[in-house]
């Protein structure tokens, strides 16, 4: 059964700034992920937007995301912001991870404004690795910036910069070469980081095109073109559950678009990635889609079964 | 809850591991196996749960019976197998893709030919019929020649991976005669299988160098590469070579079945999946509660081990209808064969092309697949193997 997410939680967490938590309707457990991980969040109407998973990944029932109202954004954080409520249902892709912590002897993690939310699951893994490291974060004062409340545990492992910018060039001269440099946050951060950083770094900033259309919350056929069938896949059901449910055998496993089993060639058709498993390039391609959580946001999809 | 004298690692249970799984799935949602002093859960639902529990039932004290907790284990801990996240993340990462999907589609057409090249010559000048055993003529010689080409290790040595494998394997049960009798040359084996893993040794274009190119990147450390690669060696070789066995064995004991692949080639990948839930060539893992666990109305302690009957949940009636028939008909997906959750098997991908391409090869050419003798089977702690599969082959 596909999952049924549903916002359980929503709080302010700094100015202009809401966290969320996601949970399935009964209480399933959700894709398990690794720090610096995202999810796609699929709203009422299909939009499509992307989020850093900031929680607990030891507590496999919750997702945690914060979100900061974009004014200049195409709509997504206004929604959260305004519309979406607790109890409202939204749609889920992935987790997927362009961002992973590499092991390393030393971390300097820097962190501006809500780029704050893929570090701070890493702290937690840098800490029971046992690595060497430390936090540098940055905003426009203490009411704008999320978790300082649960960076506090951290010490003087943590430096917390409420107004200027941001003294990269001395906090990355003292990086040395053991350091490995991760930093997630608005554009300009990163360039300057990127300029100044000699060592071994690893940005996140989210690049991928939006695709074209929205996510269907309605049905759609699908063409089995080999079986000679079509089938109507409805809201609720996946494509595995479709085709399954009409006796054509396809191998699965995980049923959560983590492991690769399900993999299915398409032929026509734009699918609607909900895996974890392909990258912006392959998604883009679109050729080739893993149907245990994959939809469809063409209204007819032509598959290889 | 029961406690049972079971023995799951004696002789009589490798012969014939069905009764006493049966007997476990039936005494309850977890037993205790007052033997070892160890936890067992034997259902499908209960097993899936745990696997993908990595937060109550975790790794890192080992997935064999020692309790890395207070025992030193006897080989480095494998950075994937036996490490829990976030330790393991980094070496998972590296390793999926190297083995992944994308990784495999180079390798399809080769494997597929490698393997109608096997098949051929083990056919030609043979008239219509043949006889061969199966364990060392197919599900062996294919893998062996396939698998160590992929990652890029030397040809010289490669009769040491079988023997590697299987001791390693017999190491998560307990120090029987298994083990004892393997200890002899483990310490020669460990060493050829580490002096494989070295950059140096690797060819450029496998598994092994693509991790080491991940070392370069910073996605592993120099110290984790080696370790990475010998996750390779170890897993996989010993439990392919029983896969393929296994659906070997499945297809000369289920005729009618032989005939449905002849007739849809394109079920191979079923057939090797439901050989998998059928056989289990993996039969058992443990793992170790990492606090009291409360299953059912049971609390298993913190600290205790749990051997999970990967085989005794592919066959629970409550999850399969017939489970003990091997049926091309059915879904074999959910299986545990490949385990479950975020230590699932990362090269199952690989097993599955390898099989593929067997019975693709097999199909083409081979009429009917029939036992000519008596299968031996090959006791291992952990693994189902066979040592010989006599079979008769007619052909086309």
């Amino acid at each position: 059964m596909d999952l049924d997410l549903r916002v359980t939680a929503k709080e302010p967490a700094a100015d202009g700034i809401v966290t969320l938590t996601l949970q399935d309707r009964h209480r399933r457990r959700l894709p398990d992920w690794e720090s610096g991980a995202h999810i796609d969040v699929v709203l009422p109407g299909g939009l499509t937007r992307q989020y850093s998973l900031c929680g607990d990944r030891w507590d496999a029932h919750s997702y945690r995301i914060g979100v900061l109202r974009e004014p200049d954004g195409r709509g997504g954080s206004a929604h959260i912001h305004d519309r979406l409520a607790v109890g409202d249902p939204v749609g889920l892709g992935g987790p997927r991870n362009n961002f992973r912590l590499t092991p390393s002897p030393r971390y300097l993690f820097i962190a501006g404004g809500i780029g704050i939310t893929p570090i701070l699951p890493m702290l937690r893994d840098a800490e029971i690795l046992g690595a060497d490291w430390e936090l540098l974060y940055g905003g426009r004062g203490p009411s704008s910036m999320a978790f300082l409340d649960e960076l506090g545990r951290y010490g003087d492992r943590v430096t917390v910069q409420t107004s200027g910018l941001l003294d990269l060039q001395a906090w990355l001269g003292r990086a040395g070469a053991a350091t490995t440099v991760y930093c997630c946050g608005p554009a300009p951060l990163l360039r300057a980081v990127q300029e100044l950083c000699t060592g071994r770094l690893r940005t996140e900033r989210f690049t991928a095109e939006p695709l074209p259309g929205a996510a269907r919350d309605l049905p759609f056929d699908l063409e089995l073109r080999r079986s000679k069938t079509t089938l109507t896949v409805r809201p609720g059901q996946s494509i595995l559950q479709a085709v399954t449910g009409a006796g054509i055998g396809v191998l699965s496993s995980c049923a959560q678009g983590l492991c690769g089993t399900c993999e299915t060639t398409v032929l026509d058709g734009v699918p609607d990635h909900r895996d974890a498993l392909l990258d912006d390039d392959e998604r883009a391609t679109g050729d080739r889609m893993f149907i245990c959580v994959s939809r469809s946001r063409s209204p007819r999809l032509v598959v290889d079964l | 809850m029961k406690a049972l004298d079971a023995d799951p690692f004696s002789h009589e249970t490798l012969d014939d591991p069905w009764p006493m799984h049966e007997t476990l799935r039936e005494a309850g949602p977890v037993v205790h196996l007052s033997r070892y002093d160890v936890y067992a859960m034997a259902r499908y639902a209960q097993v899936h749960a745990a696997l993908v529990d990595w937060q109550s039932f975790p790794s890192a004290a080992g997935v064999g019976l020692s309790n890395f907790r207070y025992e030193k284990p006897w080989r480095p801990p494998s950075l994937l197998l036996e490490t829990d996240p976030p330790g393991r993340d980094a070496p998972r990462a590296v390793l999926s893709a190297v083995v992944g999907p994308r990784a495999l589609r180079r390798l399809r057409q080769e494997w597929h030919a490698a393997a109608a090249d096997l098949v051929d010559h083990l056919l030609a000048g043979t008239g219509g019929e043949v006889e061969l055993d199966a364990v060392t003529a197919l599900a062996e010689a294919f893998p062996l020649r396939v698998f160590p080409d992929a990652v890029g290790i030397p040809r010289e040595g490669r009769e040491n991976l079988l023997p590697y494998g299987d001791h390693l394997f017999n190491a998560f049960g307990p120090a029987n005669d298994l083990v004892r009798n393997g200890q002899e040359r483990a310490g020669e084996l460990t060493a050829w299988v580490n002096a494989q893993c070295r950059r140096e040794v690797l060819a450029p274009d496998g598994f092994g160098a693509a991790i080491w190119a991940a070392a370069d990147r910073g996605d592993l450390t120099v110290e984790q590469a080696p370790l990475v690669v010998r996750s390779l060696l170890s897993a996989g070789v010993d439990t392919t070579v029983h896969g393929l066995a296994a659906v070997l064995y499945a297809f000369a004991t289920h005729p009618a079945q032989w005939e449905r692949l002849r007739h849809s080639p394109e079920l191979a990948r079923v057939a090797f999946d439901e050989a998998v839930r059928w056989q289990s060539p993996v039969q058992t893992f443990f793992r170790t509660a990492d606090r009291d666990v409360l299953i059912g109305d049971v609390t298993v302690p913190s600290g205790a081990k749990i051997l999970m009957f990967l085989a005794a949940a592919n066959r629970d009636p409550r999850r399969w209808r017939d489970p003990a028939r091997f049926d091309l008909g059915r879904d074999p997906s959910g299986h545990v064969g490949f385990g479950m959750g975020l230590h699932q098997c990362v090269g199952q991908h690989v097993a599955r092309l390898e099989a593929e391409a067997l019975l693709t090869a097999l199909a083409a050419r081979v009429r009917r697949i029939e036992l000519a003798g008596r299968p031996v089977p090959h006791h291992n702690n952990t693994l189902r193997a066979w040592k010989s599969l006599p079979v008769h082959l007619a052909l086309d």
